[in-house]
């Protein structure tokens, strides 16, 4: 294997709650890797703590009420993030990883027009003319499919429509060719066929520039057409990660599991529940007060004593290639006769 | 004077031709008081650039020191005052100095508030709470006293020092108003696209905080202008303005009011310019912020 572009290991990302009710621990442990030119989905129900993981890895989370516990480790290219001064953290965000955000309607700024927020990086990072600056945002334009670039670089955000400011967004994050890009759920905000389009435009430019994208969505169908690996996350960790085919192929969390049974599907018919859609009951538990044991378990169709009083950690599931490749936070791992649903 | 008036409707109807076309331009003529308004300080600002052409005589110029307290006649507008110099001159030539001290107090004023305000608001915590306290501090200040007390310090204050002055005891309400905004902008999006992108401090707060939080400044900022005008017309009404001879409209009442009763005008007219002027500066203040309102978009 090669070095990791960005490797994590044990991230702890806690947010102290107002009246001192409580520490909130949206990330609690977290490790995963990024490989140079891949994908990584990083998947979950929202509140699972995939956004405030992404918004760590940049240093972006608001402190207080935030803070990365000591002993959490982020490296990207052999540099710890998390001992970075500002000044050198803020020449590597948008230059070296770029993030573009959900809302494409409110991730940019009102009062400037696309050409200037697209140059902005280049300015910034590359110390461009006002011009050069110009030519280039023309030229990202054109690279992520705007047409008449000439005409729309001057244009004002509230001119365009929903996808193509989520495609200004991204020749926003690439103008400086990063080598991660971080795209926090890119397609929520955007009709299916538009979903479709930018989900492709992504996939193109990947393999145009090279870099590695973590591409972070609730959405399974999103990650089984654009990912490499996956990483799957639950209640602030990781519980499952597989390449992509393995863990469609062999779910073996049961959180993936439901994920994957809610997913609609066409080629096969719905066999369970006569026929409705399969959905996992509950709700993700508040993040004060994670539950005992294993965290998923008040949701578990499988969950048993020991689920309830030891916390299971990741353990390797083999299935061929490297330890390592699949692992999963389950007790199932070590007993596999109880994988029957209670009655 | 009717020349000054023509330009000055010319001026309104010319902008509001040009801007008719725009959402934010028809809000702001739809108030019944703001082309009024507009109208008001087109005027006054007209005659106060164009001073020596408007005024028929020299501001200083004593006509006739036997005969002071001429009434308004065809030959002296708005009457002489009781040092027989002729009104209307002196309040063109005064429109200058009291315009000119509002709109440059205002400048201070919303400078320093505007950065204060956004670096507070921008960093929170400690500095926050610092220059929070510091504004409360300021707030709590009598600002006439203030200033009182500072001109009897320095007898025969310069009038940029004057200036100053008003506009330091001035930006603390401006620095409230852009704190509150910056605190709820700050949490937007857009800033935090812009701080993955790269962005420093400086250059989040200046290109995408502040312009956000560009419609209030300006509202408060016409509306600031006449308060800052009525403090001078104020202080230098108490003699510790604008020193005499130099016209204000301030000192120009305090010239002619001990002989209100024989010879009203002296003191009436400037009076009257301070109030219209001020009217005029609520009224357009007031259909800028239903201009500049986002929320009436959608309306």
């Amino acid at each position: 294997m090669t070095e990791p572009l960005l490797r994590v290991r044990d991230l702890k990302t806690y947010f102290v709650t107002e009246h001192g009710s409580g520490t909130a621990r949206a990330v609690d442990g977290v490790s995963f890797e990024v490989q140079p030119g891949e994908t990584l989905g990083l998947v979950g129900e929202s509140g699972c703590g995939k956004t405030v993981t992404s918004l760590s890895i940049l240093r972006l989370i608001p402190e207080p009420p935030g803070h990365i516990r000591p002993g959490s480790f982020i490296e990207f290219e052999g540099r710890n993030l998390l001992t970075l001064e500002p000044r050198e953290l803020r020449a590597i965000r948008g230059n070296q990883i770029a993030m573009i955000f959900q809302e494409p309607m409110t991730s940019l700024n009102p009062v400037f027009t696309v050409g200037d927020q697209i140059a902005e990086a280049a300015i910034v990072h590359q110390r461009l003319s006002r011009r050069a600056a110009r030519t280039r945002a023309i030229e990202m334009l054109r690279l992520v499919g705007i047409p008449d670039p000439q005409e729309r670089v001057d244009h004002y955000p509230h001119q365009m429509s929903g996808g193509m400011r989520q495609r200004v967004m991204i020749a926003m994050a690439l103008v400086c060719h990063p080598k991660l890009l971080i795209a926090d759920e890119p397609t929520t905000a955007l009709d299916v066929t538009i979903q479709a389009q930018i989900l492709e435009l992504l996939d193109r430019l990947q393999a145009d520039l090279g870099m590695a994208v973590m591409l972070i969505t609730h959405d399974l169908g999103v990650v089984a057409g654009s990912a490499d690996r996956v990483v799957v996350m639950y209640a602030g960790q990781v519980v499952e990660q597989a390449p992509t085919p393995a863990l469609f192929a062999r779910p073996l969390h049961p959180y993936t599991e439901g994920l994957l049974a809610s997913v609609p599907r066409l080629d096969a018919p719905p066999a369970r529940e006569h026929g409705r859609l399969h959905g996992i009951p509950g709700q993700v538990p508040a993040a004060t007060a994670w539950p005992d044991g294993c965290r998923f378990h008040p949701r578990c169709p499988y969950a048993w004593d020991r689920c309830r009083a030891e916390a299971p950690p990741l353990l390797d599931a083999g299935g061929g290639g490297e330890p390592g490749t699949h692992t999963v936070r389950c007790w199932l791992l070590t007993d596999p006769r109880r994988r029957t649903p209670h009655p | 004077m009717a020349g000054a008036a023509v330009l000055a409707l010319v001026v309104v109807a010319a902008l509001r031709r040009r801007v008719r076309a725009t959402a934010p331009g028809r809000r702001f003529f739809r108030h019944p008081t703001a082309g009024l308004g507009l109208f008001v300080l087109a005027f006054f600002v007209t005659i106060a650039i164009a001073a020596p052409v408007v005024a028929p005589y020299p501001p200083h110029y004593q006509i006739d020191i036997a005969h002071p307290d001429r009434p308004p006649s065809a030959q002296f507008l708005l009457g002489t005052d009781p040092f027989s110099r002729d009104v209307w001159s002196r309040l063109v030539y005064g429109a200058r100095v009291s315009l000119g001290i509002g709109a440059v107090a205002m400048l201070v004023a919303a400078t320093i508030g505007t950065a204060v305000g956004a670096v507070a608001g921008y960093f929170r915590r400690w500095v926050d709470t610092t220059l929070m306290r510091l504004v409360d501090v300021g707030l709590a200040m009598p600002r006439i006293f203030v200033l009182l007390m500072a001109v009897a310090l320095w007898e025969h204050i310069a009038l940029w020092a004057l200036v100053l002055l008003i506009g330091l005891t001035g930006w603390f309400g401006t620095s409230r108003l852009v704190r509150a905004e910056v605190l709820s902008l700050r949490e937007r999006e857009f800033v935090a696209a812009a701080r993955a992108l790269g962005a420093g401090a400086g250059r989040v707060i200046f290109r995408h905080v502040l312009p956000n939080a560009a419609a209030p400044i300006i509202v408060s900022g016409a509306l600031g202008i006449g308060n800052m005008m009525l403090l001078e017309a104020g202080l230098s009404f108490l003699g510790l303005g604008v020193p005499s001879p130099a016209p204000s409209w301030g000192n120009m009442i305090a010239d002619g009011w001990h002989k209100m009763a024989v010879a009203w005008w002296s003191s009436t007219f400037p009076g009257l310019a301070i109030s219209l002027v001020v009217m005029a500066l609520n009224a357009v203040g007031d259909a800028l912020r239903d201009a500049l309102d986002p929320r009436k978009e959608a309306a």
